[in-house]
């Protein structure tokens, strides 16, 4: 639509002239200033860790006791997944990275690589204390009593049968050991994306496959068996539920017959309506997975920068806090949030390593 | 059906073609009351489709609604328990320092400890001691080191006060009928906790009070302790910044492309464009936001300001065409009219058409608000999807939303989380129903009908 003036233009003051143009003039130039805002120089008073979902919680809690306690601004915790969060943290050193990673596994060579390669040279590892995964059903129906085998044979996609390589063929438990109940396969797990997965694949499948003949003659390549050992099957009795932990257990709430894989906090704040599979005789709990006798269990992980420290504030309190007995300790507020506290000897080591750091800034 | 409906049409129209009477016939049923009866039916049965879905989407809603309700009202009252409380001198700073630093530090678990114990005297075995300090939330510890750093001259008085029941003990008191044992273990309360807190409702020293942490509380790992004014305030900065931006400049492309911009192949590139980003999905700006705002421009990750210029990105487009259709439908003699008296293009746009299609354009922008409000999605990338326990006091702050903070509450294996999350989408659908009342109250009460 175009209009050509048929008179000549009007460049005086109008003298109706309604007020909305003029803020709306006003409103432009805002926002124009703000679109267009060089790069904002921010001094950083927070503390910014990011990481693992399955630390998170962990995480969260010593940040708000460390706020609620110090001095110091309650820090920033992101939950980014344990790979996302190494990415970033591995991105560079300065104001804009994070000072803190959470991981729920080591980091690996890639990673520490990546590292190096943007200037992230010193960085501490910090173990926090142990996690357990569990398998859990309705408290209503049968516990469990299960070996990696046989969690292997109801879950992976291709096991061994009568001395050969086949597509798992096991549709009910007791076709796999007749004393396990005649109740059909029926798993809830997270999705691929989840460090709980990965764990668990690793710690229950890998276990009890590797060393299968079958597998090795198939597969003579370690990493190649590994890979095909990771593999879970993808005929509906393995059902991938989201990474919210609670959506599994409200699951096993409403249907007794299914199992579920989760984080052992989750089994321990639902323990009115859900028990855990005992894993070769050993129940999981607080004591069995502390002393490893409940054997699907992982270390927990933060990882500070070391470059961060004297310049954001708080960071090596901060590290303190973590790994001090009131917080990570067998009767600290973390074992109650439902962390598998380290090993005495452990925690002492790791409460020198972070005195270290933090003398190493203070020196400087 | 259809075939058959068209086997009776002909024929009744070959009938009306020889020029007899479609509805007088040889012998019984004559096609056309066939195929009036047919399509009577058929009009029945879309009614009754009609009515069904409509019934099925009411049932899904209501549903929702009332299960949202039902876990979410009792977290607007909290339990609260009155317990005398000793600020001794020997606990809190022995010395008399009165150094705040020393004051921040004491063991103030203590202080709630030894109260405890003066209204359950009777000596009981260290596990039950422990079932009787459970009872009170940690949040207490830090409302009295809150209250001694505030005003040290308590140190050395005594006195009684509500503390915060701990948040197994506060859903159980607002859930369950309190008359047996049954079912207390699903609130993680034991026999003797149970008994305990019976003592405590005799004796009065417990009461429900409203949850006013809930509304002016930051984010918190302990249920009874969270509350969603950071992240409430978060969702108010970022719409601000959203609209601040995508305001002016959705609503300028729009009076350009509308009333000033040649038609030709570029602004038909342009509007075709602006069309189709209205529907990309909005995981795709944030993306876009993280490469651009935070990584060229080094914008501060987590803030508002990123947030809402994430937003801005989203819901231009909408805004665009809202206002494109709002100047369409001021009529044409508008602007003849002004042009007839002198005024230039400009003034005729800015003076007349735009003032005319103000009120379609502010009900574009509400319904845009609507929509940045309840996005999460693009949030996640920005970093925005973080655990903050301070309340955000720029745009520069690092934020959450709150849509963010019911994703983030859902993820927690706590069972008070449950309450908080419920009444956090109560919030969240109640101010999402105010503005949309206010869109259609905007309309009704501005629209000009031509």
């Amino acid at each position: 639509m175009k209009f050509t003036p048929v008179s000549p233009p009007n460049t005086g003051p109008s003298i109706n002239r309604p007020p909305v143009s003029g803020s709306f003039l006003m409103l432009s130039v805002t926002a124009l200033a703000v679109f267009f805002m060089p790069g904002i120089a921010h001094a950083r008073d927070k503390i910014h860790i990011v990481g693992s979902s399955t630390v998170y919680p962990f995480a969260t809690t010593v940040a708000e006791e460390f706020g609620n306690t110090t001095d110091f601004a309650s820090p920033i915790v992101e939950s980014s997944g344990t790979g996302g969060g190494l990415k970033l943290f591995c991105s560079g050193v300065g104001d804009d990275f994070p000072d803190i990673a959470n991981a729920s596994r080591a980091i690996k060579d890639s990673e520490r690589g990546q590292c190096e390669k943007n200037g992230v040279k010193d960085v501490t590892e910090i173990k926090i204390g142990y996690d357990g995964i569990v398998l859990a059903n309705a408290k209503k129906s049968f516990q469990f009593d299960l070996t990696k085998e046989q969690i292997f044979n109801a879950l992976a996609k291709k096991v061994v049968k009568d001395g050969a390589l086949v597509a798992n063929p096991y549709k009910n438990w007791n076709e796999i050991d007749p004393s396990l109940p005649a109740e059909k396969i029926e798993v809830y797990g997270p999705p691929t994306t989840s460090g709980t997965r990965d764990a668990f694949v690793e710690l229950v499948m890998e276990k009890a496959c590797v060393g299968l003949a079958e597998f090795k003659a198939a597969f003579p390549d370690d990493d190649a068996r590994k890979k095909e050992c990771h593999l879970i099957r993808e005929d509906g009795h393995y059902i991938e539920a989201g990474e919210n932990d609670n959506l599994i257990v409200q699951k096993l709430r409403s249907n007794e017959h299914a199992l579920g894989i989760f984080g052992y906090s989750f089994l321990e704040q639902n323990a009115d309506a859900v028990h855990g599979a005992k894993i070769s005789g050993v129940a999981p709990a607080y004591a069995a997975i502390a002393d490893g006798s409940y054997s699907i269990s992982r270390p927990l992980f933060i990882y500070v920068k070391n470059a961060h420290i004297g310049s954001v504030p708080g960071l090596a309190e901060f590290a303190e806090e973590f790994v001090s007995e009131k917080a990570a300790g067998d009767e600290g507020y973390l074992a109650v949030k439902g962390l598998i506290s380290l090993p005495k000897a452990e925690l002492v080591e790791m409460e020198k390593r972070v005195a270290a750091l933090s003398s190493a800034a203070k020196s400087n | 059906m259809l075939k058959r409906t068209g086997r009776q049409a002909r024929l009744v129209l070959r009938r009306i073609q020889k020029n007899k009477n479609p509805f007088v016939f040889s012998y019984g049923v004559t096609p056309a009351q066939k195929w009036i009866a047919g399509r009577k039916r058929r009009e029945k049965q879309f009614k009754f489709f009609g009515f069904i879905s409509i019934a099925l989407s009411a049932l899904f809603l209501g549903s929702l609604i009332l299960n949202i309700l039902g876990n979410g009202y009792s977290a607007f009252t909290r339990v609260q328990l009155y317990i005398p409380i000793e600020f001794s001198k020997e606990i809190l700073d022995p010395e008399g320092t009165n150094d705040p630093a020393v004051l921040s530090k004491a063991d103030y678990r203590k202080l709630v400890r030894n109260g405890l114990l003066y209204l359950f005297p009777a000596d009981m075995p260290r596990a039950q001691k422990f079932e009787l300090y459970a009872l009170v939330s940690k949040a207490g510890y830090y409302q009295l080191c809150e209250m001694v750093i505030n005003d040290p001259s308590l140190v050395g008085r005594r006195g009684e006060l509500w503390l915060p029941a701990a948040s197994n003990v506060d859903m159980f008191i607002k859930r369950h009928s309190l008359k047996s044992e049954i079912g207390i273990s699903h609130y993680k309360v034991s026999t003797r906790q149970f008994s305990m807190l019976k003592e405590l409702i005799d004796k009065e020293r417990l009461r429900k009070v409203f949850n006013r942490q809930f509304f002016t509380g930051g984010d918190s790992q302990e249920p009874e302790q969270a509350g969603i004014l950071g992240s409430f305030i978060g969702s108010l900065f970022t719409i601000f910044v959203c609209i601040a931006v995508a305001f002016p400049l959705g609503v300028a492309t729009a009076l350009y492309l509308e009333e000033f911009a040649k038609e030709n192949w570029l602004t038909d590139l342009i509007e075709i464009n602006i069309n189709n980003l209205a529907a990309v999905p909005s995981i795709i700006y944030g993306l876009l936001g993280l490469s651009i705002y935070i990584n060229i421009l080094g914008m501060p990750r987590s803030s508002t300001l990123v947030g809402g210029l994430v937003l801005a990105l989203l819901v231009m487009p909408v805004i665009v065409i809202a206002t494109r259709n709002a100047l369409r439908a001021v009529p044409h003699s508008v602007r003849y009219a002004a042009l007839a008296m002198g005024a230039n293009p400009v003034q005729v746009a800015m003076h007349h058409t735009f003032i005319y299609a103000l009120p379609g354009i502010m009900t574009g922008v509400i319904l845009s608000i609507a929509r940045a409000l309840g996005e999460t999605s693009p949030l996640l990338l920005i970093g925005m999807v973080a655990f903050l326990t301070d309340i955000p006091k720029t745009i520069t702050d690092p934020a959450t939303t709150l849509p963010v903070q019911v994703y983030l509450w859902t993820n927690n294996p706590e069972f008070g989380f449950v309450e908080n999350t419920a009444a956090a989408i109560i919030v969240l659908l109640f101010v999402l129903v105010v503005i949309n009342a206010l869109a259609a109250w905007v309309r009704q009460r501005f629209e000009i009908k031509w």
